[in-house]
């Protein structure tokens, strides 16, 4: 049995590993396009930050790890599949057989549709190469615009006010973290950066990137209805795409992503996909959906593999959640935040000390949550969230104060 | 080390919260919570002042090992001149609160002024800011607890609040932190509500630090396994609480009763720690529903208790269904056999109440028990308790007035001066059994002679918290003496005084004195102070406390006339019991304690005495 | 045979000797917040319950860490932060559906218990015996294993 993987990001590694503990005997082939050892990209923020080398980005630490566990790694881009004839081809053109295919190609960024975008001094920050190139010129003192301020842009934006640079934070929308955050978190998120010294300006859309003739700096970036930037570094951070364009002749179904269904499986049956790229089953919801975060990268690429060798698992869907540090202040999501229909929510807000939780109910469980300025038993949210725990009686204290989350987890699961 | 050497001083006029260092030189001498934060009082403050006024201060003092992983390191004390007897009070509680001020990095808050509104303190480690609480006034000890937790979104936020008796003047309003845990005496309450601060609220992340931890660990670890050793500290208390004492005191016939008319109680096996622990009522479950302990305590003998839903008091009152703060033996006593009621339910339910609203049940007690007297003798009528009969053993009337004091309503008004300005009123002083002002608790000093002269000398007005030579009469701990024999005792209290002032300066517990001297606590306080710690420099420490507080009550306007006790106590002999015929020996015992003490036969200290312990 | 914390509530006095022996031992400091171990006060109820990492088999930590930095210590089994490779993302702290990793902010890293190496601290300090260590068939762990298990999203294999 011939094992294929595209794409050695978490969803691929875990996968492989997963695949050589089910099936000790299958011939396991990695490929990555990028000519890294195997690495996380959310690692690139502390590399960025100086806390770690390139070294701690990698997601295996032992040089000879996927040696050991004899998977082959190829270093290649993969440029077409063709999915009927189980084979693959290379940028080289060397093309490969697979008895199953796992897909899990991430995403790529994206930029939205400014002139200028394309020039020298514009970067999105995804790879290591970006991050390079971003070290290169994001010195202390010199000047960076990061356009997007969703998570991933908020990340960046850490590690950018790390790297002492005069930074400016440019998103369209009307606050931080959008599609992570509610109206309240957003903007007290953003009151929060703003107070510790970033400049960020929501409700803000550049028209145009163009070389700057002052002299002073390298780009000026043309905004609506304000005055002009003027930058030496514009990271882009506006979003990003399952990275599915040399899928288009493969005879998988594409639509937002990857389709697959409650085994991971695509449109054809010995292929399957996980991570960035799958549009897999979004816990709780049933509808399906992109969820580009880590976890659900780990773990869509061990069920994905499970299936591969046979067991069938059922994957119970990927649940929403993100943890997002802005200069200390600390923010969650998950799930459904923004609540369901028919259902209730309890919140407390204290904005002077920048403390937030709300919880959002459906009956007597728990669908969603925000919290800001939480660090303890956070992940308790998410074990209440996704084992569909009846809170009973613990659902009215919870609708008089939310922050009582430990104990009415403790209670409604560790009763006497 | 052990100390943060940081003291947070809150001008509640001004509004300002300034950090401060500790005054180190103070601390060599004295230590910690009761001995230190005396002597910045007495620095501070003009001991004439009016308890009640702006210029009275009050201090939260923590000790250098609390918060430590010592056994029973919560405590904290109030100091401050006490609203009850305008003589120094010290008031020491337990919980967790105490611990969490000192996570958050401070040994001490010093409170001055008076705010012009309500405010309460939030404590955040360094960062201390005073809130309005507008909102809170009015509310009482629960539900402030409530409001701030969800108001900070912290459940591990620590409170402390005065509840409404607090605010409205009671004289014996208390603090209450943690729910049920309370700095009780004396009316530091009233002090606290005088200055219209109704909280504070603290959370701390920054830990505690000692000199040595290798060596505070060691001598951490044998000092526990001598607390779970001993009979007291490893059986009595943890089993059935201070509780543990109800049925042995009532036998050797020192349970003053009926205001102290008698010294034993028909109804003391219904009230007892054994009683606690039997099924009964609706639901036949016990009262007791389990042993709590307070920070870093490996005795625990705090209880937790429910009041039957049935019961006439809760019935259709689900707010007091929930289990809380139980009976500890002084309430059990006061509330119950002083009063004449042995109804468990209903003892739990006023000392429910007394923690809800901030009062302290001992003085409450006595001072009901006296009502009683007065109401009997004619004095008091039904028109002014609201057509209530105050008779001695109606249950009815301790909880219908326990719930009047907590909100200072009707007759309660009248309780809350407290039992000493109620039988004045009622043209009866001798019928208030207080020394100081301040009501003793529930040791009858003719059954435990010793406990007289603890009473009388007391410098917070009597208590048995300064010297329980109980320990020793009744306990045999360290060694038996005769309860009824008034020989020695001058010396047992005047040893006992001096080493539980300068426990009460560590942040330590003084239960922990069952099983320990001061030879257990020296090695744990030398391990974790900055300096030399020996055994000589801790009894030194005490005696040097001792005699400050007796400086501020003089400086007060004390003398040697207050050092008295009730004349029930001095004239009536007991009429039941092992001390049948008995009556205190206050008489001999004072002038021997004086001499002892090195003070003239008037009572005070002599130059000598004062030049020797460096006052 | 690998031994495991178990907890007993009902003999919980809640005195916080575990969280102070935890944050000592792993801190050098008293100071609860950076334990390991919290115990959580149902006032109303009269109830204390500590908790803390149950060790569990396929760990959510671990599997959501993006830097390999949450390893098994081969010996008791329990799940080890290496603060060499943590770079402080947080990621096991909302994925630990138990809430048992905590993020310390003073050292950018995360906290979570390690068993201290096969004698935990908390066990030994407790006084009424309400934390031990012992053998891990207990039926209250399998209780919360149990409940863990229907939080899986991580496919617990029936093949
Ligand atoms: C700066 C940054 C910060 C982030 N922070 C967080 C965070 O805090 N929390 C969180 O949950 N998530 C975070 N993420 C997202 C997270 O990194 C991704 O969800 C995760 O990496 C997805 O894993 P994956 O294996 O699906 O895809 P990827 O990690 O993207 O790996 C896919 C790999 O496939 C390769 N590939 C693509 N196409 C081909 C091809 N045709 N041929 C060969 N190889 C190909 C890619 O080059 C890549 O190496 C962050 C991402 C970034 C960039
Ligand atoms: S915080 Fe540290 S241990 Fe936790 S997932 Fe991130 S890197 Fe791993």
């Amino acid at each position: 049995m011939r094992y294929v993987i595209i794409g050695a990001g978490p969803a691929g590694v875990v996968a492989a590993e997963t695949l050589r503990k089910q099936d000790p005997k299958g011939e396991v082939i990695l490929i990555g396009d990028e000519p890294e050892p195997a690495y996380s990209r959310m690692a690139i923020p502390y590399l960025l930050a100086e806390h770690i080398d390139e070294r701690g980005t990698y997601l295996r630490h032992a040089t000879d790890h996927f040696e050991n566990l004899g998977i082959r790694q190829i270093h290649e881009k993969v440029t077409a599949v063709d999915g009927t004839g189980h084979t693959l081809t290379l940028q080289s053109g060397e093309s490969i057989n697979f008895d199953r295919l796992l897909i899990a190609s991430g995403s790529r960024p994206v930029a939205p549709p400014i002139p200028g975008l394309d020039q020298p001094g514009v970067h999105h920050c995804w790879t290591l190469a970006d991050a390079r190139y971003i070290a290169d010129y994001a010195k202390a003192g010199s000047k960076v615009v990061l356009m997007g301020a969703g998570f991933i842009g908020s990340i960046i934006m850490e590690a950018l006010v790390e790297r002492h640079v005069e930074l400016t934070v440019l998103e369209m929308g009307d606050r931080m973290v959008p599609r992570m955050m509610d109206q309240t978190a957003g903007n007290l998120i953003k009151h929060w950066c703003i107070d510790h010294g970033v400049n960020v300006r929501t409700s803000t859309r550049v028209m145009e990137v163009k070389p700057d003739d002052t002299g002073i700096a390298r780009l000026t970036l043309e905004c609506e209805a304000a005055k002009p930037i003027q930058a030496d570094l514009v990271v882009v951070a506006t979003g990003v795409r399952p990275e599915t364009r040399y899928l288009e002749n493969s005879g998988v179904q594409i639509r937002q992503g990857v389709v697959v269904n409650d085994y991971l499986q695509t449109t054809l049956p010995d292929i399957y996909a996980a991570g960035d790229v799958c549009e897999a089953l979004e816990w709780g919801t049933g509808n399906h959906a992109v969820h580009a975060i880590q976890p659900v990268a780990a773990e869509t690429g061990r069920v994905a593999a499970m299936n591969m060798t046979g067991s069938n698992t059922l994957y119970a869907g990927s649940l929403q959640m993100n943890i997002l540090d802005s200069i200390g202040l600390i923010s969650t999501s998950y799930g459904q935040w923004q609540g369901v229909e028919n259902g209730e929510s309890s919140e407390l807000l204290d904005e002077a000390r920048f403390r937030y939780i709300k919880l959002q109910f459906e009956a007597d469980r728990l669908v969603g949550a925000i919290t800001l300025g939480m660090t303890e038993h956070v992940g308790v949210l998410r074990g209440l969230i996704q084992s569909r725990t009846r809170l009973g009686r613990w659902k009215e204290h919870l609708m008089k104060d939310p922050s009582r989350i430990m104990e009415a987890y403790l209670g409604a699961t560790h009763s006497a | 080390m052990g100390w943060h050497k940081k003291v947070l001083r809150v001008n509640l006029t001004t509004g300002s919260c300034t950090p401060e260092p500790l005054n180190m030189e103070w601390a060599a001498e004295y230590l910690g919570q009761r001995g230190l934060a005396t002597k910045y009082l007495l620095e501070e403050i003009d001991p004439k002042v009016d308890p009640l006024s702006p210029d009275n201060k009050m201090i939260f003092a923590t000790g250098p090992l609390t918060g430590t992983a010592a056994s029973t390191s919560a405590r904290y004390s109030v100091i401050t001149k006490g609203a009850l007897t305008n003589a120094i009070a010290c008031s020491n509680s337990g919980g967790y609160f105490g611990a969490e001020l000192k996570f958050a990095g401070w040994d001490m808050i010093i409170f001055e002024g008076k705010a012009a509104s309500p405010v309460y303190l939030h404590i955040s480690d360094d960062h201390a800011e005073l809130l309005p609480a507008d909102d809170l006034w009015g509310k009482s000890v629960w539900e402030t607890d409530e409001i701030l937790h969800q108001r900070h979104q912290d459940p591990r936020l620590r409170i402390s609040a005065i509840g409404v008796s607090g605010e409205k003047g009671v004289l014996y309003a208390c603090i209450v932190n943690d729910l049920h845990r309370a700095a009780g005496r004396s009316g530091v309450g009233t002090v606290m509500g005088s200055k219209n601060l109704k909280a504070i609220a603290v959370r701390g992340t920054q830990g505690v630090q000692v000199k040595d931890p290798v060596r505070f660990m060691q001598a951490v670890g044998e000092k526990k396994q001598v607390l779970a050793d001993n009979a007291v500290t490893g059986q009595g208390l943890p089993t059935y609480g201070t509780q543990v004492l109800m049925n042995v005191i009532n036998e050797v016939g020192a349970l003053p009763t009926n205001n102290a008319r008698d010294v034993q109680f028909e109804g003391a096996s219904n009230i007892s720690g054994e009683a606690m622990h039997e099924p009964r009522g609706s639901e036949n479950k016990p009262n007791l529903v389990t042993n709590q302990a307070c920070f870093g305590c490996t005795i625990a003998c705090g209880r937790i208790s429910r009041v039957d839903k049935e019961h006439y008091t809760v019935k259709n009152r689900p707010e007091y269904w929930n289990a809380s703060g139980g009976l500890e033996y002084e309430a059990a006593w006061s509330l119950g056999a002083d009063t004449g009621v042995d109804d468990l339910d209903a003892l739990t339910f006023a000392n429910f109440v007394c923690n809800e609203q901030g009062y302290d049940p001992i003085t409450f007690g006595a001072t009901i028990a006296a009502a009683m007297e007065l109401y009997e003798m004619g004095l008091i009528t039904d028109e002014e308790t609201g057509g209530i009969p105050l008779k001695f053993g109606s249950a009815e009337a301790l909880t219908k007035m326990a719930e009047l004091v907590g909100k200072a309503e009707g007759f309660g008004k009248t309780l809350g001066m407290g039992s000493k300005r109620l039988c004045e009123k009622y043209g009866h002083p001798e019928l208030s059994m207080s020394v100081k002002g301040q009501e003793f608790p529930a040791y009858d000093p003719r059954g435990i002679q010793g406990m007289g002269l603890t009473y009388a000398t007391s410098n917070r007005g009597a208590c048995h918290l300064r010297s329980y030579t109980v320990a020793s009469e009744i306990l045999g701990i360290p060694e038996k003496t005769d309860p009824l024999a008034t020989e020695g005792k001058a010396g047992l209290v005047k040893a006992f005084q001096d080493a539980t002032a300068a426990v009460d300066s560590t942040g330590l517990c003084l239960f922990t004195t069952f099983a320990w001297s001061l030879d257990d606590f020296q090695p744990q306080v030398d391990a974790a102070c900055e300096g030399e710690w020996t055994l000589e420099r801790l009894s030194e420490l005490g005696e040097r406390i001792w005699n400050m507080e007796r400086q501020f009550n003089m400086a007060a306007g004390f003398t040697g006339k207050d050092d008295t006790l009730p004349k029930r106590l001095r004239k009536e002999a007991a009429k039941t019991g092992p001390a049948k015929g008995k009556v205190n020996g206050l008489k001999v015992m004072l002038p021997e304690y004086y001499q002892l003490r090195g003070w003239d036969e008037k009572g005070v200290p002599t130059a000598e005495t004062l030049q020797r312990l460096g006052l | 045979m690998m031994r495991s914390l178990t907890i007993s509530p009902d003999k919980c006095t809640g005195c916080l000797q575990c969280e102070m022996a935890c944050s000592y031992e792993n801190e050098g400091v008293f100071n609860p917040v950076k334990s390991r171990i919290k115990v959580f006060v149902f006032e109303q109820e009269g109830r204390h319950v500590p908790y803390t990492c149950t060790q569990c088999a396929d760990a959510w930590c671990q599997n959501a860490c993006p830097t390999e930095a949450i390893q098994i210590n081969a010996q008791t089994g329990a799940k080890e932060v290496n603060e060499g490779l943590c770079v402080g993302c947080k990621v096991c702290t909302i994925a630990c559906p138990f809430g048992t990793v905590n993020y310390n902010q003073a050292t950018g890293k995360v906290i979570k218990c390690d068993l201290c190496g096969g004698d935990p601290a908390c066990a030994k300090a407790c006084p009424t015996q309400a934390i031990t260590y012992q053998d891990a068939n207990w039926t209250g762990y399998d209780k919360m294993r149990s409940w863990a298990d229907k939080t899986n999203t991580q496919a617990t294999a029936q093949a």
